[in-house]
Protein backbone atom coordinates (compact mmCIF):
# COMPACT_ATOMS: atom_id res chain seq x y z
CA UNK A 1 0.00 0.00 0.00
CA UNK A 2 2.84 2.36 0.90
CA UNK A 3 4.29 1.97 -2.49
CA UNK A 4 1.29 3.22 -3.74
CA UNK A 5 1.21 5.86 -2.09
CA UNK A 6 4.83 6.46 -2.66
CA UNK A 7 3.64 5.97 -6.68
CA UNK A 8 0.70 8.67 -6.64
CA UNK A 9 2.95 11.28 -4.69
CA UNK A 10 5.67 10.95 -6.90
CA UNK A 11 3.04 11.09 -9.85
CA UNK A 12 1.78 14.42 -8.50
CA UNK A 13 4.95 15.69 -7.44
CA UNK A 14 6.33 15.41 -10.91
CA UNK A 15 3.10 16.95 -12.54
CA UNK A 16 4.05 19.63 -10.84
CA UNK A 17 7.74 19.78 -11.55
CA UNK A 18 6.97 19.39 -15.07
CA UNK A 19 3.87 22.09 -15.13
CA UNK A 20 6.59 24.90 -13.60
CA UNK A 21 9.39 24.02 -15.72
CA UNK A 22 7.21 24.62 -18.40
CA UNK A 23 5.55 28.09 -16.66
CA UNK A 24 8.98 29.49 -15.78
CA UNK A 25 11.09 28.22 -18.44
CA UNK A 26 12.86 31.08 -19.73
CA UNK A 27 13.62 30.10 -23.34
CA UNK A 28 9.47 30.09 -23.71
CA UNK A 29 7.94 32.87 -25.01
CA UNK A 30 10.17 35.71 -24.91
CA UNK A 31 9.40 39.04 -25.47
CA UNK A 32 10.53 40.46 -28.62
CA UNK A 33 11.13 43.60 -29.95
CA UNK A 34 8.23 44.67 -32.32
CA UNK A 35 9.81 45.09 -36.05
CA UNK A 36 7.35 48.73 -35.88
CA UNK A 37 9.15 49.63 -32.83
CA UNK A 38 12.13 50.94 -34.81
CA UNK A 39 10.11 51.74 -38.00
CA UNK A 40 10.68 55.16 -39.47
CA UNK A 41 7.49 55.15 -41.59
CA UNK A 42 4.85 57.10 -40.27
CA UNK A 43 2.56 55.58 -37.83
CA UNK A 44 -0.81 55.51 -36.55
CA UNK A 45 -1.24 54.74 -32.48
CA UNK A 46 -4.80 54.09 -31.65
CA UNK A 47 -5.13 53.28 -27.53
CA UNK A 48 -8.04 51.90 -26.21
CA UNK A 49 -9.69 50.46 -22.55
CA UNK A 50 -8.91 47.10 -22.85
CA UNK A 51 -10.85 46.35 -19.40
CA UNK A 52 -14.38 44.86 -20.03
CA UNK A 53 -16.82 47.42 -17.93
CA UNK A 54 -14.58 50.35 -19.88
CA UNK A 55 -15.56 49.38 -23.30
CA UNK A 56 -18.92 50.05 -25.36
CA UNK A 57 -19.84 46.15 -25.45
CA UNK A 58 -18.04 43.26 -24.42
CA UNK A 59 -19.49 39.71 -24.44
CA UNK A 60 -18.26 36.30 -23.93
CA UNK A 61 -20.35 32.58 -23.35
CA UNK A 62 -20.95 34.06 -19.71
CA UNK A 63 -18.85 31.91 -18.00
CA UNK A 64 -15.46 33.46 -18.01
CA UNK A 65 -14.09 35.22 -15.83
CA UNK A 66 -14.47 39.00 -17.59
CA UNK A 67 -18.39 39.05 -17.47
CA UNK A 68 -20.04 40.71 -20.63
CA UNK A 69 -20.92 44.35 -19.97
CA UNK A 70 -23.37 45.39 -19.99
CA UNK A 71 -24.71 42.79 -17.91
CA UNK A 72 -27.79 42.58 -20.52
CA UNK A 73 -25.59 41.56 -23.46
CA UNK A 74 -26.47 38.61 -25.63
CA UNK A 75 -23.97 36.21 -24.44
CA UNK A 76 -21.91 33.98 -27.35
CA UNK A 77 -23.14 30.56 -25.73
CA UNK A 78 -23.27 28.66 -28.28
CA UNK A 79 -21.02 25.72 -29.44
CA UNK A 80 -19.20 27.13 -32.33
CA UNK A 81 -18.42 30.80 -30.48
CA UNK A 82 -18.06 29.78 -26.72
CA UNK A 83 -14.48 30.29 -27.19
CA UNK A 84 -14.92 33.40 -28.88
CA UNK A 85 -14.90 36.98 -27.23
CA UNK A 86 -16.45 40.07 -29.03
CA UNK A 87 -15.81 43.99 -27.88
CA UNK A 88 -16.86 47.53 -29.14
CA UNK A 89 -14.61 50.17 -27.92
CA UNK A 90 -13.70 53.80 -28.73
CA UNK A 91 -10.47 54.27 -30.20
CA UNK A 92 -8.08 57.14 -28.59
CA UNK A 93 -5.27 58.93 -30.77
CA UNK A 94 -1.93 59.81 -29.56
CA UNK A 95 -3.57 62.78 -28.30
CA UNK A 96 -6.04 60.80 -25.75
CA UNK A 97 -8.56 62.14 -28.46
CA UNK A 98 -11.62 60.01 -29.32
CA UNK A 99 -10.45 58.98 -33.13
CA UNK A 100 -13.10 56.18 -34.04
CA UNK A 101 -14.91 52.73 -33.37
CA UNK A 102 -12.81 49.80 -33.18
CA UNK A 103 -14.64 46.31 -32.87
CA UNK A 104 -12.56 43.01 -32.16
CA UNK A 105 -13.50 39.36 -32.50
CA UNK A 106 -11.56 37.38 -30.53
CA UNK A 107 -11.42 33.29 -30.76
CA UNK A 108 -9.18 30.69 -28.94
CA UNK A 109 -6.63 28.91 -31.57
CA UNK A 110 -6.25 25.34 -32.52
CA UNK A 111 -2.68 26.21 -32.68
CA UNK A 112 -2.77 26.76 -28.81
CA UNK A 113 -0.08 24.24 -28.09
CA UNK A 114 1.48 25.37 -24.73
CA UNK A 115 4.52 22.97 -24.30
CA UNK A 116 5.73 25.48 -26.76
CA UNK A 117 4.67 28.35 -25.04
CA UNK A 118 1.95 29.64 -27.48
CA UNK A 119 -1.18 30.32 -25.76
CA UNK A 120 -2.78 31.84 -29.17
CA UNK A 121 -5.77 33.44 -30.43
CA UNK A 122 -7.09 34.51 -33.45
CA UNK A 123 -8.34 38.05 -33.91
CA UNK A 124 -9.44 40.75 -36.35
CA UNK A 125 -10.15 44.48 -35.78
CA UNK A 126 -12.60 46.59 -37.65
CA UNK A 127 -11.34 50.18 -37.01
CA UNK A 128 -13.69 53.00 -38.69
CA UNK A 129 -11.79 56.33 -37.97
CA UNK A 130 -14.54 59.15 -39.17
CA UNK A 131 -12.88 61.66 -41.65
CA UNK A 132 -9.89 58.74 -42.80
CA UNK A 133 -11.93 55.18 -43.71
CA UNK A 134 -11.85 52.48 -42.44
CA UNK A 135 -9.41 49.14 -41.62
CA UNK A 136 -9.26 45.89 -40.98
CA UNK A 137 -6.38 44.18 -38.75
CA UNK A 138 -5.85 40.11 -39.10
CA UNK A 139 -3.90 38.73 -36.40
CA UNK A 140 -2.65 35.91 -34.65
CA UNK A 141 -2.03 36.89 -30.67
CA UNK A 142 -0.33 35.14 -28.02
CA UNK A 143 -1.42 35.14 -24.21
CA UNK A 144 1.64 32.85 -23.28
CA UNK A 145 3.95 36.32 -21.14
CA UNK A 146 0.48 37.24 -20.05
CA UNK A 147 -0.42 34.16 -18.61
CA UNK A 148 2.95 33.58 -16.89
CA UNK A 149 3.52 37.10 -16.25
CA UNK A 150 0.31 38.36 -14.97
CA UNK A 151 -2.44 35.46 -14.32
CA UNK A 152 -0.21 32.74 -12.67
CA UNK A 153 1.32 35.67 -10.32
CA UNK A 154 -2.57 36.69 -9.67
CA UNK A 155 -3.34 32.98 -8.55
CA UNK A 156 -0.29 32.77 -5.93
CA UNK A 157 -0.71 35.84 -4.40
CA UNK A 158 -2.53 35.57 -1.21
CA UNK A 159 -5.31 38.27 -2.09
CA UNK A 160 -5.78 36.77 -5.39
CA UNK A 161 -4.48 40.05 -7.58
CA UNK A 162 -1.63 41.36 -9.04
CA UNK A 163 -0.22 44.88 -9.39
CA UNK A 164 2.73 46.48 -11.02
CA UNK A 165 3.35 47.56 -14.69
CA UNK A 166 3.39 44.95 -17.73
CA UNK A 167 3.53 46.01 -21.15
CA UNK A 168 3.90 43.44 -23.81
CA UNK A 169 3.27 42.94 -27.01
CA UNK A 170 0.55 40.35 -28.10
CA UNK A 171 0.37 40.17 -31.69
CA UNK A 172 2.67 36.88 -32.83
CA UNK A 173 1.43 36.72 -36.18
CA UNK A 174 0.24 36.42 -39.14
CA UNK A 175 3.36 38.39 -40.47
CA UNK A 176 6.53 36.59 -40.10
CA UNK A 177 7.93 39.04 -38.29
CA UNK A 178 5.34 38.89 -35.64
CA UNK A 179 3.25 41.69 -37.02
CA UNK A 180 -0.80 42.19 -37.98
CA UNK A 181 -1.92 42.17 -41.27
CA UNK A 182 -3.75 45.12 -41.95
CA UNK A 183 -6.36 45.84 -44.81
CA UNK A 184 -7.54 49.50 -45.91
CA UNK A 185 -10.83 49.52 -47.35
CA UNK A 186 -12.08 52.93 -47.46
CA UNK A 187 -11.19 56.49 -47.61
CA UNK A 188 -7.91 57.77 -46.74
CA UNK A 189 -7.17 53.96 -46.36
CA UNK A 190 -8.93 52.39 -49.75
CA UNK A 191 -6.33 49.60 -51.36
CA UNK A 192 -3.38 49.72 -49.23
CA UNK A 193 -2.11 46.68 -47.64
CA UNK A 194 -0.26 47.14 -44.44
CA UNK A 195 1.69 46.16 -40.99
CA UNK A 196 0.55 46.52 -37.28
CA UNK A 197 0.85 44.97 -33.62
CA UNK A 198 -1.05 45.29 -30.91
CA UNK A 199 -0.06 45.87 -27.18
CA UNK A 200 -1.18 45.11 -23.90
CA UNK A 201 -0.43 47.54 -21.10
CA UNK A 202 -1.53 45.95 -17.60
CA UNK A 203 -1.55 47.59 -13.92
CA UNK A 204 -3.53 45.53 -11.80
CA UNK A 205 -5.30 42.39 -12.39
CA UNK A 206 -7.69 40.40 -10.01
CA UNK A 207 -8.86 36.44 -10.25
CA UNK A 208 -12.52 36.81 -9.93
CA UNK A 209 -12.65 39.83 -12.56
CA UNK A 210 -9.71 39.44 -14.81
CA UNK A 211 -8.03 43.17 -15.91
CA UNK A 212 -8.79 46.11 -13.62
CA UNK A 213 -6.77 48.88 -15.00
CA UNK A 214 -5.31 47.88 -18.31
CA UNK A 215 -4.63 49.56 -21.80
CA UNK A 216 -4.39 48.51 -25.48
CA UNK A 217 -2.01 49.96 -28.28
CA UNK A 218 -2.75 49.20 -32.12
CA UNK A 219 0.29 50.07 -33.95
CA UNK A 220 -0.30 50.73 -37.82
CA UNK A 221 2.42 51.53 -39.78
CA UNK A 222 1.58 54.03 -42.94
CA UNK A 223 3.25 53.90 -46.28
CA UNK A 224 5.07 57.26 -46.69
CA UNK A 225 8.49 56.00 -46.30
CA UNK A 226 10.63 53.89 -49.21
CA UNK A 227 14.25 52.15 -48.77
CA UNK A 228 17.25 54.29 -49.76
CA UNK A 229 18.52 52.15 -52.96
CA UNK A 230 22.05 50.95 -52.73
CA UNK A 231 24.16 52.42 -54.85
CA UNK A 232 25.75 50.02 -57.53
CA UNK A 233 29.41 49.38 -57.14
CA UNK B 1 9.89 3.07 -1.60
CA UNK B 2 12.08 6.60 -1.96
CA UNK B 3 12.63 4.73 -5.21
CA UNK B 4 8.93 3.90 -5.86
CA UNK B 5 8.78 7.65 -5.31
CA UNK B 6 11.36 9.07 -7.77
CA UNK B 7 10.25 6.99 -10.19
CA UNK B 8 6.91 8.04 -9.44
CA UNK B 9 8.25 11.66 -10.06
CA UNK B 10 9.80 10.65 -12.99
CA UNK B 11 6.29 8.91 -14.65
CA UNK B 12 4.77 12.33 -13.56
CA UNK B 13 6.88 14.50 -15.81
CA UNK B 14 6.58 11.83 -18.43
CA UNK B 15 2.92 11.67 -18.40
CA UNK B 16 2.24 15.51 -18.01
CA UNK B 17 4.62 16.33 -20.78
CA UNK B 18 2.35 13.68 -22.75
CA UNK B 19 -0.85 14.84 -21.89
CA UNK B 20 0.27 18.91 -23.01
CA UNK B 21 1.77 17.22 -26.25
CA UNK B 22 -0.85 14.92 -27.50
CA UNK B 23 -4.35 16.56 -26.19
CA UNK B 24 -5.01 19.50 -28.02
CA UNK B 25 -5.79 22.90 -25.49
CA UNK B 26 -8.12 23.99 -27.89
CA UNK B 27 -10.78 22.48 -30.53
CA UNK B 28 -12.63 24.92 -31.81
CA UNK B 29 -16.35 23.02 -32.71
CA UNK B 30 -16.98 23.52 -36.70
CA UNK B 31 -20.05 23.20 -38.25
CA UNK B 32 -20.06 21.72 -41.82
CA UNK B 33 -19.90 24.33 -44.13
CA UNK B 34 -22.49 24.26 -46.79
CA UNK B 35 -21.28 25.34 -50.02
CA UNK B 36 -22.91 25.15 -53.14
CA UNK B 37 -20.90 25.43 -56.80
CA UNK B 38 -22.22 28.59 -58.09
CA UNK B 39 -23.69 28.22 -62.30
CA UNK B 40 -20.93 30.43 -63.89
CA UNK B 41 -17.59 29.90 -61.42
CA UNK B 42 -17.04 30.14 -57.68
CA UNK B 43 -18.69 28.64 -54.80
CA UNK B 44 -21.76 30.51 -52.49
CA UNK B 45 -22.67 30.08 -49.39
CA UNK B 46 -25.71 31.79 -47.33
CA UNK B 47 -25.76 32.97 -44.06
CA UNK B 48 -29.17 34.50 -42.18
CA UNK B 49 -29.10 36.60 -39.29
CA UNK B 50 -32.53 36.42 -36.88
CA UNK B 51 -33.90 40.01 -35.68
CA UNK B 52 -34.25 40.86 -33.29
CA UNK B 53 -32.63 37.42 -31.37
CA UNK B 54 -29.19 37.25 -33.04
CA UNK B 55 -28.62 41.12 -32.69
CA UNK B 56 -26.06 41.29 -29.89
CA UNK B 57 -25.73 44.95 -30.01
CA UNK B 58 -27.03 48.48 -31.84
CA UNK B 59 -25.09 51.72 -31.47
CA UNK B 60 -25.53 55.11 -32.60
CA UNK B 61 -26.22 58.48 -32.34
CA UNK B 62 -30.03 59.71 -31.57
CA UNK B 63 -31.14 56.09 -31.80
CA UNK B 64 -32.28 53.41 -29.49
CA UNK B 65 -29.20 51.36 -28.58
CA UNK B 66 -29.10 47.92 -27.38
CA UNK B 67 -28.54 46.18 -24.78
CA UNK B 68 -30.20 48.38 -21.83
CA UNK B 69 -26.98 49.67 -20.02
CA UNK B 70 -25.22 50.49 -23.47
CA UNK B 71 -23.82 54.13 -23.49
CA UNK B 72 -22.60 55.32 -27.17
CA UNK B 73 -19.83 57.90 -26.60
CA UNK B 74 -21.78 61.48 -27.06
CA UNK B 75 -18.64 62.32 -28.81
CA UNK B 76 -19.23 64.66 -32.07
CA UNK B 77 -16.63 63.07 -34.22
CA UNK B 78 -18.68 59.51 -34.30
CA UNK B 79 -22.31 61.22 -34.86
CA UNK B 80 -22.61 59.95 -38.20
CA UNK B 81 -21.23 56.09 -36.92
CA UNK B 82 -23.53 53.25 -36.17
CA UNK B 83 -22.42 49.62 -35.42
CA UNK B 84 -24.64 46.42 -34.49
CA UNK B 85 -23.17 43.59 -33.69
CA UNK B 86 -25.00 39.86 -34.58
CA UNK B 87 -25.08 36.12 -33.95
CA UNK B 88 -24.58 34.67 -37.58
CA UNK B 89 -25.84 31.28 -39.02
CA UNK B 90 -25.92 28.90 -41.65
CA UNK B 91 -28.25 27.83 -43.96
CA UNK B 92 -29.08 25.08 -41.57
CA UNK B 93 -29.93 27.35 -38.49
CA UNK B 94 -27.27 26.76 -36.79
CA UNK B 95 -25.31 29.71 -35.23
CA UNK B 96 -21.67 29.49 -36.96
CA UNK B 97 -19.92 33.11 -35.97
CA UNK B 98 -20.45 36.74 -35.15
CA UNK B 99 -20.51 39.58 -37.24
CA UNK B 100 -20.70 43.14 -37.17
CA UNK B 101 -22.28 45.77 -39.25
CA UNK B 102 -21.10 49.46 -39.36
CA UNK B 103 -22.92 52.09 -41.21
CA UNK B 104 -20.92 56.06 -41.68
CA UNK B 105 -20.54 58.76 -43.92
CA UNK B 106 -17.47 60.28 -45.29
CA UNK B 107 -18.65 63.37 -46.36
CA UNK B 108 -21.63 62.95 -48.93
CA UNK B 109 -20.23 59.36 -49.27
CA UNK B 110 -22.33 56.71 -47.39
CA UNK B 111 -19.92 53.83 -46.25
CA UNK B 112 -21.48 50.17 -45.09
CA UNK B 113 -18.94 47.71 -44.01
CA UNK B 114 -19.59 44.14 -42.59
CA UNK B 115 -17.06 41.75 -41.18
CA UNK B 116 -17.65 38.47 -40.54
CA UNK B 117 -15.84 36.16 -37.91
CA UNK B 118 -16.00 32.18 -37.96
CA UNK B 119 -13.97 31.07 -35.40
CA UNK B 120 -12.98 27.59 -36.85
CA UNK B 121 -12.66 28.89 -40.29
CA UNK B 122 -11.87 32.50 -40.83
CA UNK B 123 -12.90 35.73 -41.06
CA UNK B 124 -13.92 38.26 -44.00
CA UNK B 125 -14.17 42.30 -44.86
CA UNK B 126 -16.42 43.50 -46.93
CA UNK B 127 -17.24 47.11 -47.77
CA UNK B 128 -20.71 47.14 -49.62
CA UNK B 129 -22.67 49.60 -51.99
CA UNK B 130 -24.68 51.27 -49.36
CA UNK B 131 -27.26 51.71 -52.04
CA UNK B 132 -29.96 48.88 -52.64
CA UNK B 133 -30.80 47.64 -55.95
CA UNK B 134 -33.48 46.19 -57.49
CA UNK B 135 -34.79 43.31 -55.00
CA UNK B 136 -33.56 44.83 -51.94
CA UNK B 137 -30.22 43.51 -52.89
CA UNK B 138 -27.25 45.11 -51.41
CA UNK B 139 -24.25 44.63 -53.33
CA UNK B 140 -20.54 44.13 -51.68
CA UNK B 141 -16.91 43.31 -52.39
CA UNK B 142 -15.27 40.54 -50.02
CA UNK B 143 -12.19 42.87 -49.35
CA UNK B 144 -10.04 40.10 -47.91
CA UNK B 145 -10.20 37.09 -45.62
CA UNK B 146 -8.15 35.17 -43.12
CA UNK B 147 -6.94 31.91 -42.47
CA UNK B 148 -9.14 29.20 -44.73
CA UNK B 149 -10.27 32.52 -46.20
CA UNK B 150 -7.23 34.57 -46.97
CA UNK B 151 -6.81 33.44 -50.42
CA UNK B 152 -10.42 33.95 -51.53
CA UNK B 153 -11.79 37.13 -53.70
CA UNK B 154 -15.44 37.48 -54.45
CA UNK B 155 -18.87 39.21 -53.78
CA UNK B 156 -21.23 39.22 -51.44
CA UNK B 157 -24.86 40.38 -51.24
CA UNK B 158 -27.63 41.34 -48.23
CA UNK B 159 -30.96 41.86 -48.20
CA UNK B 160 -33.55 41.90 -46.08
CA UNK B 161 -36.50 39.33 -45.58
CA UNK B 162 -39.81 40.09 -43.76
CA UNK B 163 -41.11 37.08 -41.81
CA UNK B 164 -44.68 35.81 -43.65
CA UNK B 165 -44.61 32.86 -41.39
CA UNK B 166 -47.23 34.24 -38.67
CA UNK B 167 -45.77 32.42 -36.15
CA UNK B 168 -45.98 33.85 -32.56
CA UNK B 169 -42.61 33.57 -31.62
CA UNK B 170 -41.14 33.85 -35.40
CA UNK B 171 -38.70 37.00 -35.75
CA UNK B 172 -39.52 39.97 -37.10
CA UNK B 173 -37.64 38.89 -39.78
CA UNK B 174 -33.71 37.80 -41.20
CA UNK B 175 -30.78 39.39 -42.76
CA UNK B 176 -29.79 37.17 -45.57
CA UNK B 177 -26.11 37.67 -46.55
CA UNK B 178 -25.13 35.64 -49.66
CA UNK B 179 -21.21 35.14 -50.02
CA UNK B 180 -19.66 33.98 -53.69
CA UNK B 181 -16.16 32.83 -52.99
CA UNK B 182 -13.54 33.08 -55.87
CA UNK B 183 -10.02 31.94 -55.45
CA UNK B 184 -7.57 35.00 -56.37
CA UNK B 185 -6.02 34.64 -59.72
CA UNK B 186 -2.36 33.39 -59.46
CA UNK B 187 0.25 34.12 -61.98
CA UNK B 188 2.36 31.05 -62.87
CA UNK B 189 6.04 30.90 -63.12
CA UNK B 190 7.47 31.11 -66.45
Amino acid sequence: MKYIVALLAGLLVGAALFGLGVIYNPFLGKQELSPLAVTDAPTLVLTYAAVASESIVYTNDGESRTQPYPEKVLQLWEQTIRQTSATATLLRDGRNQAAGIGIKFSSAADETHLLSGRALTNSIWYVYLPGRGGLFVEETENYWNYLRDIVVPGYRSSANTWAGSWIGNMTAGPGALGTAKVTGGSGDFEGMELLGVESLSVRAWKVDIGAVAAEGRLLIELPGHELAEVPAE
Amino acid sequence: MIKTFIFGILLGIAAAAGVLYAVPAVDQYREASIISVAPNGGNTEIFYINVPSDRVMSGGPDQAVLPPGLEWPEDELLGSVSTEMFKIRNARDSVVGVAARTVAREGDRPVLDWIIHLPARGSMYVIMNPVAGEGGYRLGEIRTGSRELAGMTGRMTERWLSDESGMPDAPAGRIELAARYTAKREELAE
